[in-house]
């Protein structure tokens, strides 16, 4: 006997929303930032062993879960560097032992696996990270644990530990260079479109006030919840203020579909070029080349980079994982945080965190994007800004460069326009 | 005024995206009351089927044309491997469904990142469909012109099939009362494997023609789930006149709030209204109306 009555359909009604709310609920667990965990009071770094002809290091990537997709390959880019520095005779002439967890997409989870690298594996430093929200997560931990964590990824700044070493860029390498190309090219009104969380805000709220200081204006400031699919009310809006240019800082597969969308209406480069600071080599692919072609993003490092240790790392990086591989400028950053360790420790010559950070300061490395320098007081490394334009085979061309490295300046502290932001 | 015109557009487009979302989804909730979480994961079959063709045929311009009807077909056939698996155990068990579908589609986001990687793939959007038609200052982009045509399609072929056909006879009258469609002949085990059949393959189709508009990659499918089961809730479980009504609907005032609003602040009223909707009529927009008991 199955009768379908009303109350049999309003059951099944109230059944679905609360498989609803179960979907939504696990789909936003990925981004919510719950704070990490208090670690544990326990020796911390004190336990690191380096007596024997091996020191353990950690790498922490989510290899599952949301972020895998872009967590994978700076994954394998530590790993490259790992045997490279290895068959190289390793650090202090003793062999990396990498010890790898899973941050699994959620922060707390990169929180607990932090703890546990420091106190269980007695690892010397951790390299990962993504998001902005698992950074945050771990930082207490690394304080507190007093240990070491190298994050590669370009984040919305104003943050500086001392436990904490930043590989990617800061605002003032990545989002004032954009800007000051734009206005450079005659740019006199932004528009600005980006996903709703805390590095889109943030940015924009930097990109509010270098606008104001030089009369740019702002048309329109529209957020996309992470995951949003349809960008035709966005697109709508974004035509009709026509603005000369597009800021955007859309994180993840909305990329995919705000350009389809962009494209399709009928827009492109020469009526309205669109600057990126989210998309790389990695992205452009499930994009559509012929949807982004043209299009600008800000960056420090781009696969066609023309210096001898990128065609080296190029080749290697696909020798070890694929032919149909690409680099991009997380990866790079990862590259390049384990060989800057390797300079510290031997420039310190000691695994100890406190000579460590004692030694990091001016510490450099010839990397593929070109020379990096450790800033040993904010922890970030001076890099060269490059501003590149997509090519039609997917690759990204460098079309404007800064003048020479960058000094970070997480907080903004050298430009009067900035001031009251942090 | 332009700018009105193109929202009622983008409204309306929205909406067809969600009503080829949903269509399958109010066959196999609304009609066999199984709430199929997987559903989803045909719709990202469907899209892998569009990237599939593309990579043999090459040609963007024919290969849309030949994954539509294919894509039904892996969609379906996904569906049916479902049911004569699963589900045919568990009608009359809602909250088993739900969680074995749901162990179902993560499974199927696996072997897609497996077999396609986890990178996003890319389907080319054929050259006559490119680009975007322009009346007065407001414009029309092809490839939603062309998602509006596949979903009035759709409907029309499912409306006709399920009134006029002798197999939509079958299914209705296993709908409004199975004992008695059973004590009449007609095999119920066999109409609900080819409703099943016909819900997953939309949701096939759905997967092909989103490519257009997104992202394809494993999670596709759970971008669309939650809103298909919106539509299908609020329009009136059984009835495909209220999915199209309902989804029409949640497209305008999604479309209308985000462009006075902004995109969180719009979902978060379509939300609600759906919920204050569903305190006045539990039962949705449309329902069908039974003699039986309880």
């Amino acid at each position: 006997m199955r009768p379908r009555t009303h109350a049999g359909t309003r059951s099944l009604g109230a059944l679905s929303i609360a498989a609803l709310a179960a979907g939504a609920l696990t789909a936003c667990g990925a981004q919510v930032d719950t704070a990490g965990g208090e670690p544990s009071e326990a020796t911390g770094a004190g336990c690191v062993d380096t007596s024997g002809d091996t020191v353990k290091i950690g790498f922490l990537n989510s290899l599952s879960g949301t972020m895998a997709i872009s967590e994978q390959t700076v994954h394998d880019s530590l790993q490259l560097a790992a045997s490279e520095i290895n068959a190289d005779g390793g650090v202090l002439g003793k062999e990396l032992e990498i010890v790898t967890e899973d941050g699994q997409s959620e922060p707390t989870v990169f929180a607990e696996k932090a703890t546990k690298l420091i106190t269980s594996d007695c690892v010397a430093a951790v390299f990962g990270g993504w998001t902005s929200a698992s950074r945050k997560a771990m930082l207490p931990v690394f304080e507190s644990q007093d240990s070491l964590l190298f994050y590669p990824v370009q984040y919305e700044g104003l943050e500086s530990s001392p436990n904490i070493f930043y590989t990617g860029a800061t605002t003032n390498q990545q989002i004032v260079p954009g800007l000051d190309y734009l206005a450079e090219q005659g740019v006199e009104s932004l528009f600005l479109v980006g996903s709703d969380y805390v590095f889109p805000r943030t940015a924009n709220k930097i990109i509010n006030a270098y606008a104001e200081a030089h009369g740019i204006e702002v048309l329109g400031e529209e957020y996309a919840p992470l995951g949003h699919t349809d960008f035709s009310t966005i697109v709508n809006k974004v035509r009709s203020a026509d603005a000369d240019a597009v800021f955007n800082t859309l994180n993840g597969d909305s990329n995919v579909a705000f350009f389809k969308e962009y494209s399709n209406a009928g827009l492109g480069p020469d009526d309205m070029p669109v600057l990126s600071v989210s998309i790389a080599e990695e992205e452009i692919g499930g994009i559509g080349v012929e949807n982004v072609e043209g299009q600008l993003t800000a960056w420090n490092y781009y696969q066609t980079v023309d210096t001898p240790e990128n065609a080296a790392f190029v080749e290697a990086f696909q020798a070890e994982y694929g032919a149909d591989r690409v680099t991009s400028d997380p990866m790079e950053a990862a590259y390049d945080s384990l060989y800057l360790w390797k300079g510290m420790v031997e420039k310190a010559e000691s695994f100890d965190v406190a000579d460590v950070q004692e030694a990091a300061d001016g510490v450099s490395f010839d990397a593929p994007e070109g020379t990096v320098t450790v800033n040993g007081d904010n922890h970030h490394i001076a890099k060269t800004a490059l501003i590149g334009r997509i090519g039609d085979d997917g690759l990204i061309y460098t079309e404007w460069s800064s003048d020479g490295p960058i000094e970070p300046d997480p907080f903004l502290e050298g430009y009067d326009w900035a001031e009251g932001l942090s | 005024m332009d700018i009105l015109l193109s929202q009622l557009f983008a409204g309306l487009s929205l909406g067809s995206v969600l009503l080829l979302a949903a269509l399958g989804l109010a066959l196999t909730f609304g009609q066999m009351g199984v709430i199929n979480m997987a559903h989803g994961e045909f719709m990202m079959a469907g899209a892998y089927t569009a990237f599939v063709v593309q990579g043999v045929i090459g040609s963007a311009g024919i290969s849309l044309l030949v994954a539509l009807p294919l894509g039904f077909v892996v969609g379906g056939l996904l569906g049916l491997l479902l049911e004569a698996t699963l589900i045919h155990r568990m009608y009359h068990r809602p909250l088993d469904t739900l969680l074995v579908t749901w162990g179902v589609a993560l499974v199927l986001q696996q072997v897609a990142r497996d077999v396609f990687g986890a990178p996003n793939v890319d389907v080319t959007a054929p050259e006559w469909l490119s680009g975007a038609v322009t009346i007065g200052d407001v414009t029309l982009p092809k490839t939603r012109l062309f998602i509006l045509t596949v979903a009035i399609v759709c409907v029309a072929t499912l409306s006709i099939a399920l009134k006029a056909t002798p197999l939509g006879r079958r299914i209705r009258a296993v709908v409004q009362n199975r004992d008695l469609a059973e004590t009449s002949g007609v095999s119920s085990r066999g109409t609900d494997r080819l409703t099943f059949f016909i819900g997953s393959g939309l949701a096939g189709i759905a997967g092909v023609a989103l490519t257009l508009l997104g992202s394809i990659g494993p999670t596709l499918g759970t971008s669309y789930i939650v809103d298909a089961f919106l539509v299908v809730v609020a329009g009136g479980i059984g009835q495909i006149k209220g999915t199209v009504i309902a989804a029409t609907a949640l497209g305008l005032m999604q479309a209308f709030f985000e462009y006075s609003t902004t995109a969180s602040v719009a979902k978060v009223l379509v939300f609600v209204v759906i919920v204050a909707f569903l305190q006045v009529r539990p039962q949705g927009l449309v329902t069908v109306r039974t003699r039986s008991l309880v």
